[in-house]
């Protein structure tokens, strides 16, 4: 293959890799979100206590975080083939995309909200703070800067991901690396796609950290 | 008004119990500042958080305008917590909000819509001095300016009521002395009842109309901050006019006289000794401006033993002056020095001895030297 024989697959591979990227990461981000404030809430002394519950959400993510991504994928096939009624495509790539991160996501978000300075939400309740504006106001407010390295680190797990989901179905540039690079032996694709992905990566942290750098008011 | 009655605490964590907060009662009339002292883990953050029920007593009433607190839920809890401002020792702000927006927070709960919350918060940073400050980030204002914004936010809702946690532990001298002026300025105009805990014995100096101090989670003493100074024992006085360890010698006396506010106008020094004919040695003191009245501690040393003053001592005692005798000295070099450590010690530790001391002086006239003296005698059998 010629270089200008490349090109042309590399475009609709990015844009497969970007769509499944993003929708994934919209849910993943709405989803940590709540896991990750539920998993501090939840917990002995927490704003909402429920140490039951807490537990529960605690073994449910770390095993959700401890499958590999490629042995999660296979497991809910089944799961898949109810949300969106097939288990190969883009669409379907998806399920187990959002399924593997949100615990993944879960877990920084809790982590930064935990750095949130206590005697803030103590100076929140001491006004008559809801527990709904301590959790919007102050929580969440607060965590911000961690909330958004922590979706970069996610997103490029993510795109990690996809080009594992690639591999078995899915399109993007992990199926176009397989397909071409690696049974065809078309090393110029191979080569092509693996610099898209570090271009892409790179830039995913660079608006991540700029983002960052912009909330954190220190 | 804040009341408290028979407020316990405890902690229960891993099998362990801690009691906090111990059998505490105190008032806190309208208009006042009201001190409470002690040192780190005594349990006045605890103290203070059960009063707006950040954390639930397991016993006891807390009353604010004589509405009891405990008996409230939900909203209503929170509805109420909006009327009482609270002042915490690091600060409490959000980091990712202005100083302006710091302000407005409590306005936003309170649900103050958005053009009267600007008004309110400009009228705040103009009471507390940061009206150039207004957009600025926490993280670029000092200590002093945080505080401030702190105590801005505290009073958003127009409390009545003001709830202060070591205001000013994280500041320096000068910063200090410009918030407790801000404080005391407050309490005035705004007629704002403060409870205010803190570890600076200065603090209550400065400001405070009441004040306790808190040991293991109770009062050892309490009352009016002069009254407690002019209590012969008293802790407070003790650290607020720290006096040198005395060795009284064999045939004289010492005794520490603490006076309170126009006690100070009068020479009764002198007017002992002329009419005693006596010398009196100063040996210390100090006068200090407490609440606005002088408040002094002087330590003297008299010609002869205490039961051979008895007379002079009554004097003192009828010219309104709270008066302690120190332990006389009969024997040798050696068990004198002994004697007068302990004494000490004996001080340094003491509400048993002082409250021991304190009954004792309560009796009048020439009977009530001895009793004085033999009190805190027996208080060092103790001791030792
Ligand atoms: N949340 C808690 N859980 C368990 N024990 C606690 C808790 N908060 C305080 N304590 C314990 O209660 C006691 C009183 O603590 P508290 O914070 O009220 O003291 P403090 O007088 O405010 O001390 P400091 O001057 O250091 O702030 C301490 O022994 C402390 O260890
Ligand atoms: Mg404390």
């Amino acid at each position: 293959m010629t270089w200008d024989e490349v090109t042309p697959l590399l475009w609709p591979a990015t844009r497969e890799t970007l769509y499944m990227t993003g929708v994934a990461t919209l849910f993943t981000a709405v989803l940590g979100l709540l896991f990750g404030v539920l998993l501090v809430i939840t917990e002995r002394g927490g704003l909402l206590p429920a140490p039951p519950a807490n537990a529960v959400l605690g073994v449910v993510v770390n095993i959700g975080r401890s499958l590999p991504f490629l042995i999660l994928m296979v497991a809910i096939i089944p799961f898949t083939r109810i949300v969106v009624g097939t288990s190969i495509g883009n669409a379907a790539a998806i399920v187990p995309l959002t399924v593997g991160a949100i615990p993944f996501y879960a877990r920084l978000v809790e982590i930064a909200i935990r750095e949130v300075d206590p005697g803030v939400v103590a100076a929140a309740r001491a006004m008559g703070a809801t527990r709904r504006e301590i959790v919007g106001k102050v929580l969440l407010r607060e965590a911000r800067p961690g909330l958004v390295s922590g979706l970069t680190v996610t997103v490029i797990a993510l795109i990690g991901y996809t080009a594992m989901a690639g591999t078995v179905g899915g399109g993007g540039l992990g199926n176009l690396a397989i397909t071409y690079g690696y049974e065809r032996f078309e090393s110029k694709v191979m080569v092509a796609t693996v610099v898209l992905l570090i271009v892409i990566v790179l830039l995913v942290q660079a608006v991540g950290d700029l983002v960052a750098r912009r909330l954190t008011h220190k | 008004m804040i009341q408290i009655e028979k407020l316990r605490k405890v902690y229960r964590a891993r099998g362990r119990e801690v009691t906090a907060v111990d059998g505490v009662d105190l008032t806190v009339p309208e208009g006042e500042i009201f001190g409470v002292l002690g040192r780190s883990g005594a349990g006045k953050s605890t103290l203070l958080r059960c009063v707006n029920l950040l954390e639930r007593p397991d016993e006891g009433r807390v009353l604010i305008d004589g509405r009891d607190l405990l008996a409230l839920r939900g909203a209503e809890l929170r509805r109420a917590r909006q009327g009482i401002g609270m002042i915490h020792q690091h600060f409490g702000l959000l980091g990712s909000r202005t100083v302006a927006g710091n302000v407005a927070f409590p306005l936003e709960v309170m649900g103050v819509p958005r053009a009267e919350r600007r008004h309110r918060v400009a009228e705040l940073l103009e009471l507390v001095g940061l009206t150039e400050h207004a957009r600025a980030h926490p993280a670029r204002i000092s200590g002093g300016q945080k505080q401030r914004v702190g105590i801005a936010r505290a009073l958003a809702g127009r409390p009545k009521v003001l709830l202060s946690d070591e205001a000013t532990s994280a500041l320096d001298p000068e910063t200090t002395a410009s918030i407790l002026e801000l404080l005391r300025d407050l309490n005035r105009r705004l007629g704002l009842t403060v409870l205010l805990i803190t570890h600076e014995m200065d603090v209550v100096k400065r400001i405070c109309d009441s004040a306790a101090v808190m040991r293991d989670g109770r009062f050892t003493e309490s009352g009016p901050v002069t009254g407690l100074l002019a209590r012969p024992g008293s802790e407070l006085a003790r650290g607020l006019f720290p006096l040198p360890p005395v060795t009284p010698r064999a045939g004289s006396t010492v005794v520490e006289v603490t006076f309170v506010g126009g006690v100070t106008d009068q020479p009764f020094v002198s007017a002992l000794a002329r009419k005693y004919s006596l010398d009196v040695n100063i040996l210390g003191g100090a006068v200090e401006t407490v609440g606005g009245g002088r408040v002094g501690r002087l330590q003297l040393e008299l010609p002869g033993d205490p039961s051979a003053n008895a007379a002079q001592l009554a004097f003192l005692r009828d010219a309104g002056l709270a008066v302690e005798v120190k332990t006389p000295i009969t024997d040798t070099e050696a068990s004198a020095a002994d004697a007068d450590t302990s004494a000490a010690e004996g001080g340094a530790r003491g509400p048993e001895r002082g409250s021991g001391a304190d009954g004792a002086d309560g009796a009048d006239g020439a009977d009530g030297a001895d009793g004085a003296d033999g009190a805190v005698a027996a208080g060092e059998e103790e001791t030792r």
